[in-house]
């Protein structure tokens, strides 16, 4: 009485059996074709996730990454692999009151991330001009200001990007696993494994996401050749892409390159587990708030008045 | 055998409550002190160098080229009174902090020209002279030294460098000045296909 096994249209039936030696050496030579076309190796086609990599693996992925970068740009790159380490919870504050709006972070971040100039220009940092009759209301916001002295009268200025959430709607959408949240709270991206379906952009409430419609276009002068896997290595077309507090200088204990930048120091950094931190004491003694509170992402990115 | 449970239940909750009084009256404690140590006290005068060896400061105070020591000019004496200044008229003419009632020797002190002193008559080299600016700006020196005001660089978790307040902020005239923004992003229908 038992019912046949239904199977999938697609998998006949001698693809359980194993394969003869002609299948064999025709699935690899359509592999190749396939990785040929997709201008990767089949190793990179047929690769598994980031974080189910073997210490050996991770070693080779990250060699080839290296040796191809160097080779890209004629400059000797270092990918890192710093994990997050424990008792750490990172925080970001941004105090609205010294903000002048003059985006010298946006740049620095271009530069730090290797970010595409030119076309694409991929800013991960937007700096919105508010009007201060309305408040902080984002329907009276424009990141298009320009051509006079700031802060203008009668403005105030406030910088988004990524606000790594606790709860992150663009790492619940993903359909490839390719952006997940690490142990220190910051959101990341794995280049390789994006699709470029671009779920994550239109789950993101803030729009911190970025997409690379074209060939990113890095000078080789100016390329940062102190790099992170999950942050600021060389991106191909079609990934997504986003902030990731300069994941490798903060994973080495430095500030990210925003907060170094500010001319305001506007921007504070810190481990929200530790009591002491900059952030901690803002969260402490300053009224912070979060961004789109009401939608329940739990952002680890503050603002408040200093 | 039940009434004996219950006794050792009612004996742990006392001392439970018991531990609770004590880590209140140990918590009050701390934090008597620590708004004693906010108050004008010596400990609160330290420059914050000395409470942690993690924070370096930044460059000196930005004194114009081959002004400093004052005392290469200035032997101590001179008069005291408000005039219109043949010398330093430069800086005369952008003081705007607390105009018109600040003098030059409200800061500086007369005799010893290569300090400034503090309402005590306490002498201070120009490194310590966020100590000065503390005297009226107390809020915003209590943040400065917990990291909330101000710019720091370095690592988060280890050496930093901060900035004097006059490393920002001219003592002279500490508004800080209107910037040129950097250029805006794109808007998408300029993006060339």
């Amino acid at each position: 009485m038992s019912a046949p096994r239904r199977r999938l249209p697609v998998l006949d039936a001698a693809a359980d059996v194993g394969c003869t030696r002609r299948e064999f050496l025709r699935g690899t030579a359509a592999l190749a074709a396939t990785a040929a076309v997709a201008g990767c190796s089949p190793e990179e086609l047929l690769g598994k996730h980031f974080q189910e990599l073997s210490p050996d693996q991770l070693a080779r992925r990250i060699r080839r990454i290296e040796r191809d970068a160097s080779r890209r740009y004629g400059r000797t790159v270092a990918v890192s692999t710093a994990p997050a380490r424990p008792g750490v919870v990172f925080g970001y504050g941004l105090d609205l009151s010294r903000c002048a709006g003059c985006r010298r972070c946006v740049y620095a971040c271009v530069e730090e991330n290797n970010a595409s100039r030119g076309n694409p220009a991929v800013q991960w940092i937007k700096v919105l001009e508010l009007d201060k009759a309305h408040g902080v209301d984002l329907a009276h916001a424009t990141p298009y200001y320009g051509g006079e002295p700031v802060p203008r009268p009668g403005h105030f200025y406030m910088p988004a990007a990524c606000q790594q959430c606790r709860k992150p709607a663009c790492v619940k959408v993903c359909p490839a696993g390719a952006t997940w949240k690490e142990p220190d709270g910051i959101v990341v991206v794995d280049y390789d494994w994006c699709i470029g379906c671009r779920c994550c952009m239109a789950a993101c409430p803030y729009g911190a996401r970025r997409f690379n419609w074209a060939q990113p276009e890095v000078p080789p002068e100016a390329l940062n050749p102190t790099m992170h896997y999950l942050g600021n290595r060389p991106r191909r077309k079609s990934t997504v892409e986003k902030c990731t507090f300069c994941i490798q200088r903060v994973r080495d204990g430095r500030y990210p390159a925003c907060v170094e930048v500010c001319p305001r120091g506007a921007r504070k950094f810190g481990n929200l587990l530790d009591p002491g931190s900059e952030i901690r004491q803002i969260m402490d003694r300053k009224r912070v708030f979060i961004l789109k509170a009401e939608l329940g992402t739990a952002p680890q990115f503050y603002y408040f008045y200093g | 055998m039940s009434s004996l449970a219950h006794t050792a239940r009612l004996a742990a909750r006392t001392l439970e409550i018991a531990a609770a009084i004590a880590a209140l009256a140990v918590g009050a404690a701390r934090a008597d002190g620590d708004s004693r140590s906010h108050g004008d006290t010596p400990a609160a005068r330290k420059p914050p160098a000395e409470p942690s060896a993690e924070l370096v400061q930044a460059t000196p105070p930005p004194f114009s080229e081959g002004i400093f020591p004052c005392s290469q000019c200035h032997d101590g004496t001179g008069d005291p009174n408000p005039r219109e200044l043949a010398f330093h008229d430069e800086i005369q003419a952008r003081l705007t902090h607390g105009s018109p009632r600040h003098w030059c020797y409200h800061c500086h002190d007369l005799v010893d020209r290569d300090k400034v002193h503090v309402s005590s008559g306490e002498l201070l080299p120009f490194t310590q002279s966020y100590l000065l600016c503390a005297q009226c700006h107390y809020d915003k020196y209590r943040d400065w030294q917990l990291g909330i005001h101000g710019k720091r660089v370095g690592m988060w978790d280890g050496a930093k460098t901060y900035h004097l307040c006059v490393n920002c902020h001219d003592p002279h005239a500490p508004r800080i000045e209107r910037m040129e923004p950097m250029p805006p992003p794109t808007r998408p229908k300029e993006t060339r296909r």
